[in-house]
């Protein structure tokens, strides 16, 4: 029998469905138009045609972000693959998975400066975990599978794979052959954690007095959040989660203290600076949450597990570092601390609790609605009630994405998403689009501003063609926010360009893209109103709620300060 | 400090861009880079010289080994190692006095005349860092040194130790 050939086109479609993949995030053009005629001709995976290549990634990013599975995006050489930076960059800086197929114009044609043509290997190296240039058919599976593998091990990533116009044409065939079952001589993941270090660990942890854990991404994205509940109740120590790692630990668990970092709670930076020993969970101490490194922590006995060696000791030194993937190494934490017959001190527990209580009581995250204007933190306990706290909850970037963090405390991983790394302000719409696909029977809040609504606000088209009823919530200042709130606190409230002097009518607008648009202006319609836009099912409901412009996010930690030094509201340091 | 980084890697396209690329994109220093195929010609061998105090040092070499191409990482500086340049080096050789002092000086340092023009000499010489600083800067004081290449540094452990897959 002969073997059956197929062109690259095909193979490109045949390889996704081998690694069951479901849906194509994308948009044609000229240099991918025969993967486009290969997607018709099948019904195993579908195409979702957004508006903007960039919402095509943050589609992606939010599906992988909410199901863990590996999001697949598609775009024309030139314009289409440049489209994709930001959001390659957003995965990128948040460790998500997330493979990226960019067209390229023929192999004969490269470095010429032809049509469509750039270099899109070089534009995206500095934000890619790995790229790959195909330049025959018979390489198009076997690259894909391993752009998935490395995309998908390790620390996650996005990889971009370039696929030249002449290797998909149908002149050109080759037979199909895929191997799922990748060994790289040049890429091996650690993944226990050492045994003298867990050793180290545990002893530090058994003498501890003031411990305190610090998870984040890193969590979420290794679905180990069960573990993470065990060692915390294990220890018995307070936990604080980075902004990426809400969720981890449930948002009401009685140990969390709440997030830290620029605009965490005042008990969890306390905690933090207090600590004599600090158990770091997948987390990269970012300059958002530090604050000025030479101040980090003095007194703390640091132990920094990740599955990234280049995170540890980069910007603050650790003295225990473990490198392994985050579940198994918290395993081996509790095999030992088993092992060692672990039992808290508690005496030094309860001093160390009393100590959180009272930074506790000063109950730092919180907001006094007064006047008839609406508080934006009212808005987002108001949702909280009425989703039961079961919402994804995707956010924007702004006040608007703090007031979210700070306001709707999160039961599960995976529940908030939203871009922590880059700050991608159009991330929500899509992003949101992405998670109801996933979830079409759950709520997905697409919580934003009225500025970063507007970068992506085209997509509102996508949600009607694929029925994508997500809820929109704009916590509508009038301004770029969180710009004017630092104008407002350095630079002397001068507010250059962050009011938004001619915003459109978002309810007629949503209107005309055929979905529901809610007005809420005044404190008495808010509950019922929201109410009301998340009993509508079917269709997607755009409300869009003037709020108080003046609210700045607090706290805050005040700029070349320690991790702790904060303003607790306007003038008022803790 | 001065460190020399033996970095084995995939010979493949857009590995080494991926090296340049992350040194420039950290704020990472390069002295010197040389690179070329090994013996197994799906290999390629790096030596690059850089400078950086420990903790940037940490980094470069933990960034290093993080790229997906790169097979091993080793900073030989503290170990015993040699390391080696090349230097091919043209100089005015007008009179007979000047000609007769660059054959001497290169007779010295166990450089060799390569290539002789009307009033040219090419010199060609290896040797570690200091030892071709000391030629180039005995010649210029000599003669006019009209073009000058070096090939960057190389360098490999002595002893057992070696760095291969
Ligand atoms: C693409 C992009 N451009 C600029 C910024 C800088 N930036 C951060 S927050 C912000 C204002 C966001 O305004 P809005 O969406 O209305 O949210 P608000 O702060 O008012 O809640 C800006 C401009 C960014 N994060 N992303
Ligand atoms: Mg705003």
């Amino acid at each position: 029998m002969e073997t059956q050939l197929f062109t690259g086109a095909e193979m490109v479609i045949k390889a996704l469905s081998a690694l069951k993949v479901k849906y194509i995030f994308g948009y044609p053009g000229g240099s991918v138009l025969d993967i486009y005629d290969a997607i018709f001709q099948q019904d195993e995976i579908e195409h979702i045609l957004v508006r903007h290549e960039q919402a095509a990634t943050h589609m992606a990013d939010g599906y992988t972000r909410s199901t863990g599975e590996v999001g697949v995006v598609l775009a024309t050489s030139g314009p289409g693959a440049t489209n994709c930076i930001t959001g390659i960059a957003t995965a990128y800086m948040d460790s998500i998975p997330m493979v990226v197929l960019a067209g390229q114009v023929a192999t004969s044609l490269i470095g010429d400066d032809a049509f469509q043509e750039t270099d899109i290997i070089g534009c995206s190296r500095p934000i890619v975990k790995h790229s790959f240039n195909c330049r025959s058919v018979e390489d198009i599976p076997n690259i894909i599978a391993k752009a998935f593998y490395i995309a998908n091990t390790g620390r996650p990533g996005p990889v971009v794979v370039e696929l030249p116009k002449d290797i998909l044409i149908p002149e050109n065939k080759a037979a199909f052959n895929i191997n799922t079952n990748i060994k790289m001589r040049s890429y091996n993941p650690t993944s226990k954690g050492h045994p003298k270090q867990i050793k180290k660990a545990v002893k530090a942890i058994s003498s501890a007095k003031k411990l305190v854990i610090y998870s984040g991404g890193g969590i979420v994205l290794a679905n180990a959040s069960q573990l993470l509940t065990k060692l915390t109740e294990t220890l018995k120590a307070p936990i604080t989660n980075t902004l990426m790692g809400l969720g981890g630990i449930s948002g009401i668990h009685d140990n969390f203290v709440g997030m830290l970092g620029m605009h965490g709670s005042l008990e969890a930076n306390k905690a933090m600076a207090n600590a004599d020993v600090i158990l770091a969970l997948g987390v990269r101490f970012d300059d958002r949450v530090t604050n000025n490194v030479n101040k980090f922590c003095p007194n703390a006995n640091i132990i920094h597990v990740d599955i990234d060696p280049t995170s540890i000791s980069k910007t603050i030194n650790a003295h225990i570092p473990i490198v392994g993937l985050i579940d198994i190494v918290m395993q081996q934490l509790l095999d030992e601390l088993a092992a060692s017959n672990f039992k808290p001190d508690q005496q030094a527990l309860d001093l160390w609790w009393q100590e959180i209580e009272q930074w506790r009581s000063v109950n730092s995250v919180s907001y006094v609605q007064e006047g008839s204007k609406i508080k934006p933190q009212r808005v987002i306990e108001s949702m909280y009630k009425i989703t039961n706290g079961e919402a994804y909850v995707c956010s924007d970037v702004g006040q608007h994405q703090m007031f979210a963090a700070q306001y709707y405390p999160f039961a599960k991983p995976r529940q908030w998403i939203n871009s922590g790394g880059l700050g991608t302000m159009g991330f929500g719409l899509p992003a949101a689009m992405g998670v109801k696909l996933a979830f079409p029977d759950s709520h997905v809040i697409c919580i934003t501003g009225d500025g970063s609504i507007q970068m992506n606000i085209q997509e509102l088209s996508t949600c009607l063609q694929y029925k994508l009823p997500v809820v929109i919530v704009t916590l509508n200042n009038r301004s770029l926010g969180m710009v004017r709130q630092w104008q407002d606190m350095v630079y002397g409230g001068r507010h250059s360009s962050s009011y938004m002097e001619s915003i459109p009518n978002f309810v007629k607008l949503a209107e005309a893209y055929g979905h529901v648009g809610i007005q809420i202006d005044s404190l008495d319609e808010l509950d019922e109103k929201l109410a009301q836009a998340f009993s509508i099912k079917n269709k997607l409901v755009f409300v869009d709620v003037a709020v108080d412009e003046k609210e700045h996010v607090y706290p805050m930690q005040i700029k070349t300060g320690a991790i702790d030094d904060m303003w607790i509201k306007k003038g008022v340091k803790a | 400090m001065r460190r020399i980084l033996a970095i084995l890697l995939e010979n493949e396209a857009g590995s080494l861009s991926r090296i340049v690329g992350l040194f420039s994109q950290r704020a990472f220093n390069i002295e010197s880079l040389t690179v070329a195929p090994t013996e197994d010609s799906s290999l390629s061998r790096i030596t690059i010289a850089t400078r950086g105090d420990d903790n940037v040092l940490e980094q470069i070499v933990k960034q290093v080994n993080k790229l997906i191409d790169v097979i091993k990482i080793s900073d030989i500086t503290d170990r015993k190692h040699i390391e080696r340049e090349l230097l091919l080096i043209k100089v005015l050789a007008m009179s007979d006095k000047t000609r007769t002092e660059v054959k001497r000086i290169a007779d010295i340092f166990r450089g060799s005349i390569i290539d002789i023009g009307k009033q040219i000499y090419t010199i060609e010489l290896t040797g570690d860092i200091d030892k071709l600083n000391a030629f180039i800067e005995i010649l210029a004081n000599e003669t006019e040194i009209i073009e000058s290449v070096r090939s960057g540094c190389v360098g490999i452990a002595r002893g057992e130790k070696a760095l291969r897959v």
